[in-house]
């Protein structure tokens, strides 16, 4: 799986690849869509605002899962020194930065009418507004750091830092009492989100995630040719 | 596939994480009392010196038939099913409000057994499902 992101399979990826993800993301949000607003019930307390989770869940996984990768490229980076790897963290941050702020609008959008109040300082709120300030240092580092070799080492430090924040966020539910519920879904034990809520979900998550990979595939192709040009010029 | 220079690099990064973690795990656990969001009345509870003039939040249930309204002014009991504290509220409840649910209020203790709120936030707990499974459910159990 790896090997399809090295740089000579990006860098021939044809627009017609994309194109098609293109179709089949808007065939699946679509359908996500659909399905979300219109095919399945309400909750029974939270009424019609348990739809603002199909796309508050999806984001939420996708912005964690985006650092993780991030974070555990960072660590590759600095110990393996390979030319194009930091260029998939730098091509992965943006989107990371937009599915975490589409987490907490959503999520603050929820709260108002469930909670009662749009924002509480719990660990899993505050913790992922630090996620969203580890994006943000992230992205600010190589745009501000001209120097390669320097914003290469400053953005890896900051995503290993980052790393360290998930499982922060991950089990913040759980450590503490927090405002935010604990999981529905888990590994360990059956979901606690009736199955005509979580198809939808799945639906939507799928959905985000192409979505998610034709970003990506955009940028890093960008990223590696502006690395090509750098080197011809020298 | 490693390089002789990655190996020392390789062993100082897991080294410094490890440190990190620690040192993450260490501030969080100082920090407890603030990372905690709400006490459950038993914790209450069993806090020796606990200050009255500090504002706190409080968590717990709604015990059923505790809740009566009389005008603006609200009195209900939040229970962690082993201890109980009186709750006075003046003010508007959130829509989700409702016995037998979570809630989470925030004000002063007047004593280790009776809450002046100010705010009342409804908890929402990790169940999602459609009104007629929710009945259904109610039902069976019943």
């Amino acid at each position: 799986m790896f090997k399809n992101f090295l740089p000579y399979k990006i860098l021939t990826l044809k627009n017609s690849l994309i194109k098609n993800l293109v179709i089949i993301m808007i065939l699946i949000i679509s359908l996500g869509l659909l399905y979300a607003l219109f095919f399945s019930p309400p909750d029974y307390i939270q009424g019609d605002s348990v739809r603002i989770m199909y796309v508050h869940v999806p984001s939420s996984f996708i912005s964690l899962g985006l650092f993780a990768i991030i974070g555990m490229i960072s660590i590759l980076n600095l110990t393996l020194k390979i030319k194009f790897i930091p260029l998939i963290a730098k091509s992965l941050a943006p989107i990371g930065f937009i599915f975490t702020l589409t987490s907490i609008v959503t999520g603050s959008l929820w709260g108002k009418p469930t909670w009662g109040i749009w924002w509480v300082w719990d660990a899993r709120l505050t913790s992922m507004l630090i996620l969203l300030l580890f994006y943000c240092l992230y992205i600010f580092v190589w745009k501000f750091v001209h120097n390669y070799e320097k914003a290469n080492m400053i953005s890896s430090i900051i995503g290993i830092l980052g790393l360290l924040n998930l499982p922060v966020i991950k089990y913040s539910v759980d450590w503490w009492s927090t405002l935010h519920q604990p999981s529905s879904i888990t590994l360990t034990s059956a979901p606690t989100i009736h199955y005509t809520m979580i198809i939808p979900l799945i639906i939507m998550f799928i959905g985000l995630s192409i979505f998610t990979l034709i970003v990506f595939l955009m940028r890093y192709k960008i990223e590696l040719m502006k690395l090509k040009l750098k080197k011809n010029i020298k | 596939m490693l390089g002789k220079k990655a190996k020392p690099r390789i062993a100082f990064l897991i080294i410094t994480l490890l440190i990190l973690s620690l040192i993450i795990f260490l501030i969080l656990k100082s920090l407890e009392e603030n990372v905690v969001y709400f006490f459950s009345p038993t914790e209450i509870y069993n806090k020796p010196n606990i200050s009255l003039d500090k504002k706190i939040r409080v968590g717990g249930l709604v015990k059923e038939k505790s809740l009566s309204k009389e005008g603006v002014s609200i009195k209900f009991i939040i229970t962690d099913l082993k201890n109980e504290i009186i709750v006075s509220y003046k003010g508007l409840l959130p829509n989700l409000f409702s016995e037998g649910k979570g809630v989470i209020v925030q004000g002063k203790l007047k004593d280790k057994k009776y809450f002046i709120a100010d705010t009342i936030l409804a908890k929402h707990d990790e169940n999602y499902m459609p009104p007629e499974v929710s009945e259904a459910l109610k039902r069976t159990n019943n």
